[in-house]
C-alpha cells in the first residue's frame, strides 16, 4: 500500500469508530447536561446493547447474512428494539440508582453510577460468560471498490463502512431536530440551562430527565448494534474502554454540548484509527487519556470553547 | 385569590421565613417591600415550590399549593419573572417566550400573546432570533416579563424588576406593570424600590428577617414613619 492509501483507510477506520463514539458520547453529554452526572454507566449500556441486539436478530430467527427484503424489514426492525430495550434499560437504571440521589451531593450519584457499571459488566459475564462471542455476520459485507466500481485499489471500503455512516447521521440528525426543533427538545436545553426556571415554566423536569435517559439509552443501544455488525464480536469488558473514550470524545467537545460530543467522537476515532497506524495500538490509550488530560487542565470547557451555564 | 397561612420556609437549618401571613386578591397589585435577606424572594419561591414551606400552608384559588410540585402550580395560572431574570442563555428571545408558554394548554391562543408581548416590548421583537445571554440588562428584564406574560398567568409574579436598570427604564418597566394590570393581571410585586413599587400598587406588605412588619393601603404606607425612615430614606 502507498502511503496514502494506508492514510486513506485510516481516516475510514477512524470515521466508522468515531461514528460509534459519537454515539455513545451523545449520550454521556446530553445526561451530564441535565443532571451533571458523569453516567460512568453508559458504556456498558452501550456494551449491552451488543448483545441485546444479537438476542433480537436470534429471537427473529435471522442470523445468517440478510438479504433482500429480509435487509430492508428485519434490520431496521431490530434497530428498533434494540434502541427500545435500551432506552427502558437506561430510565430504569435512572429510576432505581440515581433518581433517589437527586437531591444528594454530586459525589453521590457519581459513585453509584460506577456501582452500576460494574453490575452491568456482570449481568453480561453471567449472560454471555468471560470469553469473546461471536456476533453473526448479519449485515452483508460487499468490498464497493472491486465489485461496484471494477476499481482495483488497495482501500478496502465495504458495504459495512456504509451502513455505519447511513445509520449514524441520521439518528444525528433527528436528534438535531428533536432538540432545536420540537417543545419537548427546546424543555430539554431549558432544564440543562436553568433547572430552577425551567420548573417555573411548568416544565416537569423529571419527566425531561427521563426522556434524557431514554434518548442517550436509545442511542447507545444503536451504537451497540453498529458495533456488533461492523466487528462481528463482543465482550463483556467492551463497555468500559468504548465507555472512556466517549466520555473523552464529550469532553473534548465541551461536556453538555451535543454537537462538540458529536465532533468530538469522530476526533477521537481519527485519532484513535491513526495512533493504531502510526504509533502502536498499544499506545492509543495512552494518548486519547492523555488528551482528556490535557483538555482538562488547560480547556476545562472543551476545545468547541463554550462555557457550562454559571449556577446561581 | 391568594393566601399565605402563617408560613415558615428553611433553608437547611436558617429560617427564612417565620410565620408570614398575606393575601392577595383578584385584580390587585400587592408589593412586598424590605430589605436584602428579608424573606421577599423566599415567599415568591414558597408560593412557586421552589422553595418549601416547612409549616403554615399557600392556597391559591382552593388549591393548596405547598402539596403540589412547581409545574403544577405553573398549570393552576401563576407566573414568575425571578430575581437576576434568569433568562435561557443560550436560547433565542423566541425560544425564551414560547417556553414562557410552555405549560398553556391553549396553543392557539400563543400568537396573539407573542404578538402583545411584542407589542409591550419592541425592542424584543427587534431581537427575537438574538440569544438570551447576549441581551443587555433591560433586555433581559423586559424578556423576563414577557416571557412570565406568555403564560398568561392569573397571576404575575414580578421579583426585583427594576434591579440594575436605568431610572428612564424603571418608568418604562413599573408603567408596563400598570397596564398588564389594568388588562386583568393579578400581580405580586417584590421591591427593593420601595417609592416606585407603593406607588403603583394597591397594597403593601413591610418584610424585615422573615416577618411581615407592617401591612397596609399602599398611599397609607407612603406616609408611615417606619416606611419613610426606612426604606425611603426621609429623616
Amino acid at each position: 500500500m502507498a502511503w496514502w492509501e494506508v492514510l486513506v483507510q485510516q481516516t475510514i477506520n477512524g470515521l466508522t469508530r468515531g461514528a460509534v463514539f459519537a454515539l455513545i458520547a451523545l449520550g454521556y453529554t446530553m445526561v451530564y447536561g441535565i443532571i451533571e452526572l458523569i453516567n460512568f454507566a453508559h458504556g456498558d449500556v452501550f456494551m449491552l446493547g451488543l448483545f441485546v441486539s444479537l438476542a433480537w436478530f436470534t429471537l427473529l430467527g435471522a442470523t445468517q447474512t440478510l438479504t433482500g427484503w429480509q435487509l430492508v424489514t428485519v434490520l431496521p426492525l431490530v434497530f428498533l428494539l434494540t434502541m427500545l430495550t435500551t432506552a427502558v434499560l437506561n430510565v430504569a437504571i435512572d429510576r432505581a440508582a440515581y433518581r433517589p440521589l437527586r437531591r444528594s451531593t454530586r459525589l453521590a450519584p457519581l459513585i453509584t453510577a460506577i456501582g452500576v457499571s460494574f453490575m452491568l459488566e456482570n449481568v453480561a459475564l453471567l449472560w454471555k460468560g468471560p470469553a469473546p462471542i461471536a456476533y453473526p455476520d448479519v449485515f452483508p459485507s460487499v468490498d464497493i471498490l472491486r465489485e461496484w466500481f471494477g476499481v482495483d485499489s488497495a482501500i478496502f471500503v465495504t458495504t459495512k463502512d456504509l451502513l455505519v455512516v447511513g445509520a449514524t447521521i441520521p439518528l444525528m440528525l433527528a436528534l438535531h431536530y428533536f432538540v432545536s426543533r420540537t417543545t419537548w427538545g427546546k424543555a430539554m436545553r431549558a432544564t440543562a440551562q436553568d433547572r430552577e426556571t425551567a420548573e417555573a415554566m411548568g416544565i416537569n423536569v423529571e419527566r425531561t430527565i427521563l426522556m434524557t435517559f431514554f434518548i442517550g439509552g436509545a442511542l447507545a443501544g444503536a451504537a451497540g448494534l453498529i458495533q456488533g455488525m461492523y466487528y462481528n464480536i463482543g465482550q463483556w469488558w467492551m463497555g468500559y474502554q468504548a465507555g472512556l473514550r466517549a466520555f473523552t470524545a464529550a469532553v473534548l467537545g465541551g461536556i453538555g454540548n451535543m454537537a462538540g460530543a458529536a465532533l468530538g467522537g469522530f476526533f477521537i476515532g481519527f485519532l484513535s484509527a491513526w495512533s493504531d497506524q502510526y504509533i502502536s495500538a498499544r499506545w492509543t490509550n495512552a494518548i486519547v487519556f492523555a488528551i482528556l488530560i490535557l483538555v482538562l487542565v488547560f480547556r476545562p470547557h472543551g476545545l468547541m470553547g463554550e462555557r457550562t451555564p454559571e449556577k446561581v | 385569590m391568594l393566601e399565605l397561612t402563617d408560613v415558615h420556609t428553611y433553608y437547611g437549618n436558617i429560617r427564612a421565613l417565620r410565620g408570614i401571613s398575606l393575601s392577595v386578591a383578584p385584580g390587585e397589585i400587592v408589593t412586598l417591600i424590605g430589605a436584602n435577606g428579608a424573606g421577599k424572594t423566599t415567599t415568591l419561591r414558597t408560593i412557586l415550590g421552589t422553595a418549601r414551606a416547612r409549616h403554615g400552608t399557600v392556597r391559591f384559588n382552593g388549591h393548596q399549593l405547598d402539596t403540589l410540585t412547581t409545574d403544577r402550580i405553573v398549570r393552576l395560572g401563576i407566573a414568575q419573572s425571578p430575581e437576576g431574570r434568569r433568562i435561557f442563555p443560550r436560547m433565542t428571545v423566541l425560544e425564551n417566550l414560547e417556553l414562557g408558554a410552555f405549560a398553556r394548554p391553549d396553543r392557539a391562543a400563543i400568537a396573539p400573546d407573542l404578538d402583545r408581548v411584542f407589542t409591550l416590548f419592541p425592542r424584543l421583537s427587534e431581537r427575537s432570533a438574538q440569544t438570551g445571554g447576549t441581551l443587555s440588562g433591560g433586555e433581559q428584564q423586559m424578556l423576563a416579563i414577557g416571557r412570565a406574560l406568555m403564560a398568561r398567568p392569573a397571576l404575575l409574579l414580578l421579583d426585583e424588576p427594576s434591579m440594575g436598570l436605568s431610572p428612564i427604564l424603571v418608568d418604562t418597566i413599573f408603567r408596563i406593570i400598570q397596564d398588564i394590570n389594568r388588562q386583568g393581571t393579578t400581580i405580586l410585586l417584590v421591591e427593593q424600590n420601595a417609592r416606585m413599587a407603593l406607588r403603583v400598587a394597591h397594597r403593601g406588605y413591610v418584610m424585615q428577617t422573615g416577618r411581615i412588619v407592617l401591612h397596609d393601603a399602599a398611599a397609607a404606607l407612603l406616609r408611615s414613619d417606619l416606611v419613610r425612615k426606612t426604606y425611603l430614606g426621609e429623616k
